[in-house]
């Protein structure tokens, strides 16, 4: 195929249009003046043939793995369906009162990510721990995170998890081992391995996983994450949700590797790709990780195709990618294809799954009623949880 | 009491309280089977405690640093060794941004309890970038505890302190206090308080407000000004951040003159803020009070040069006169 022709020409045109973008099919040539028109105005070269889904992000990824329930226990595999609906359920509604600017700040949403957390908390074990991405609300809900206090910290309120102090990208559930969500890219990886080095030397069978995103893996945090993780066989396990965006960059534009499973397999340790739209693979996946973590075997990555549908945060817009790629993955919705598997393979009526909807939404209300009637935290709790109270401060 | 040198009143820190506190560990580059730290204040250590007690890493500072909060978290006691306080650079949002707030964002709930020692500070001919007194930039971040000692009797007592704390000790050794040694107690149960400041010498006419290597300067320059007749009070700062600004306050009352000493450079350093502090507090003072820092510019590894942007104590005499006129 012959490379395409952007031109200053093309350029203007596309300006005069009030584009933001050029969609073009494979790698162009950028004429000299095409290239100094592009920059002055700000105007982005969209390569649709790289952005097209899976088969274009990297070969051999993304095929799509067949949903099977066969063989599982229906109580399970309610109790996933049901965990997809809490996070969607959720955060819908925080996407809701985000544009009602009932919750401000940052909101960062992964709906139709829901497969990958659901999956990995199911082969966890209670003692185990985790540590969150800034976009972890779904992270916090697949663990077993309630839902009102998650969204009275969201609010700002003293009933929060963090009692209003940390917000959504500082949310945490220590009694549930959430050791805490990060609002630095890649800094939870070694906070997670100094995590399993402490089982280790403690001498627990306790697993930890530290999800993460596709644009960690250009940090030098995770690169010593890994190292030390190989280095100490740690009982660790990497979970990347790859959905594709860091920000707003394509993932096939930022990182130099043939994938993210390449990057753990660098380190000398497991590094597979699975479907992250099935949150039966991914818990599969997960569970074969944590049993071989905990012989003592060490650590893995996962790396677990998804998509983020909405922008980097709640109020970005994401319409710089292709509409085919965003249709393409609406089509791959984790919570549908359960739904269609279980209705196929009859252990669910349409009828259990709806009456599951409906409870999810009743909790979600009951969570934004919590939230809202909820206190902000006094004041002096501003200056209070800064130290230990340790040391008597002499002013 | 016994003499000890600096780092055999650190390791007795370290190895009393490795003895007193299974959870407590030492990790860092080269700390181990590798040489007992680059400045040998754990040697023997990894013979006494062995490999998972004495965890040698990689060149990997953000590993070193992230790890240990994460096993803090988790129930342990980590006494990183960064080697030299430089390197905290590198790993700057593991102890800024995370350490540092993990009690505040989990609204109380996580403690953060770990030493971060590094060596610090200049007049070893090691240049620009490993000679760095940056102690003020993490009085910056609330939630950090940042101690220095200044001798080998506040080394012992301080880091004791430091290691049973529960919030996260940023613990300063400066390089020239290596080459002292001093009386230090051995009580294993000898504690300095974290958060205080200590009278290091007495006197009447002028305070003298020092920390770490520099408050060994003002004692040398209070000792020559006693000779020409003026009575020098040194407080010497044990703890940074929080700042004991009673012991202060209570110096310079009594003398009502002020000096005070840093290492770094002038802008936003520890001097000026005491400076503030006293002209804030409605202290009468008889005189303006005078800083003595280091000049502004990295440090430079030729001797003279180096010399000559750092303080001595002839410009601490020389504003303590000042002050006195």
């Amino acid at each position: 195929m012959s490379r395409p022709l952007i031109t200053e020409n093309q350029v203007r045109e596309a300006l005069a249009r009030g584009e933001t973008a050029i969609h073009v099919q494979g790698d162009p040539i950028i004429t000299p003046l095409a290239a100094t028109a592009l920059t002055d105005n700000g105007i982005y070269i969209v390569k649709t043939g790289d952005h097209g889904g899976f088969a274009g992000a990297s070969e051999g990824r993304g095929e799509l793995s067949p949903v099977s329930v066969k063989g599982y226990d229906t109580k399970f595999l309610l109790e996933l369906y049901a965990t997809m609906q809490r996070i969607r359920g959720f955060e819908t509604a925080v996407g809701l009162l985000f544009k009602q600017q009932r919750i401000i700040g940052f909101a960062h949403l992964s709906i139709g990510q829901e497969a990958v957390p659901t999956g990995v908390c199911a082969a966890l074990g209670p003692e185990d721990y985790l540590t969150l991405t800034h976009r972890g609300h779904g992270q916090m809900v697949a663990r077993g995170a309630r839902l009102d206090q998650m969204m009275a910290e969201l609010y700002g309120k003293v009933t929060g998890n963090c009692k209003g102090k940390g917000g959504s990208v500082h949310l945490h559930d220590f009694q549930l081992g959430i050791l805490g969500a990060n609002g630095i890219i890649g800094a939870n990886l070694v906070i997670t391995s100094g995590a399993a080095m402490s089982a280790k030397m403690r001498g627990t069978k306790q697993v930890a996983v530290a999800f993460f995103g596709d644009g960690v893996v250009n940090q030098g945090a995770f690169h010593e994450a890994l190292n030390i993780a190989s280095v100490m066989k740690l009982p660790i396990l990497f979970v990347c949700e790859n959905n594709q965006y860091a920000v707003s960059m394509s993932e096939r534009d930022a990182t130099a590797a043939e994938s993210i499973a390449a990057r753990g397999r660098a380190y000398l340790m497991p590094g597979v790709t699975v479907d992250g739209q099935n949150a039966l693979a991914v818990y599969e996946t997960t569970k074969t990780a944590v049993e071989r973590a905990r012989r003592g075997e060490g650590p893995f990555l996962i790396e677990c195709m998804t998509y983020r549908s909405r922008g980097h945060w709640e109020g970005e817009t994401t319409e710089l990618r292709p509409e085919s790629e965003r249709k393409q993955w609406q089509e791959r919705d984790p919570i549908q294809r359960l739904a269609r598997a279980l209705i196929a393979a009859n252990p669910a009526t349409e009828d259990q799954l709806r009456r599951i909807s409906d409870s999810v939404r009743d909790e979600v209300v009951e969570a934004v009623r919590f939230a809202e009637e909820s206190a902000y935290p006094p004041l002096a709790e501003a200056l209070r949880d800064v130290w230990s109270g340790e040391i008597a401060i002499t002013q | 009491m016994r003499e000890l040198t600096f780092a055999e009143a650190i390791n007795e820190a370290i190895r009393e309280e490795m003895e007193r506190d299974p959870s407590v560990f030492v990790q860092g580059e080269d700390v181990g089977r590798y040489g007992g730290g680059y400045y040998p204040a754990l040697r023997g250590l990894y013979d006494q405690f062995g490999s998972e007690r004495v965890r040698d890493f990689p060149i990997s500072e953000t590993a070193i640093v992230g790890t240990a909060l994460g096993a803090a978290i988790t129930g342990l006691r980590p006494v990183v060794d960064l080697m030299f306080a430089d390197f905290a650079f590198v790993c700057f949002d593991q102890i800024v941004n995370q350490i540092s707030k993990i009690r505040y964002m989990s609204g109380g709930l996580a403690a953060a309890p770990l030493v971060l020692r590094g060596v610090m500070g200049a007049y070893s001919h090691l240049a620009a970038q490993h000679s760095n007194s940056i102690e003020a930039l993490f009085c910056q971040f609330p939630g950090l505890v940042v101690t220095i000692p200044s001798d080998c009797r506040s080394a012992k007592g301080l880091l004791k302190s430091a290691i049973r704390s529960n919030d996260p000790v940023i613990f300063l050794e400066h390089k020239m206090l290596y080459l002292t040694s001093g009386d230090v107690p051995s009580d294993r149960e000898f504690l300095l308080p974290l958060g205080r400041s200590n009278i290091a010498r007495e006197g009447r006419d002028v305070t003298l407000v020092a920390h770490g290597y520099m408050t060994q300067l003002a004692l040398r320059a209070a000792e020559q000004l006693q000779a020409n007749n003026i009575s020098a009070e040194v407080v010497d700062l044990w703890t940074l951040a929080p700042l004991d600004k009673r012991t202060i306050l209570d110096s310079v009352r009594k003398t009502g003159r002020l000096v005070a000493v840093q290492e770094s450079s002038v802008l936003c350093g520890i001097a000026g803020e005491i400076v503030a502090t006293v002209c804030e507090s409605g202290v009468a003072l008889k005189s303006a009070p005078r800083r003595v820092t280091g000049k502004s510019a990295p440090i430079p590894f030729s001797p003279p040069l180096e010399d000559h942007v750092l303080p001595h104590p002839e410009d601490i005499i020389q504003a303590a006169r000042t002050v006195m006129q």
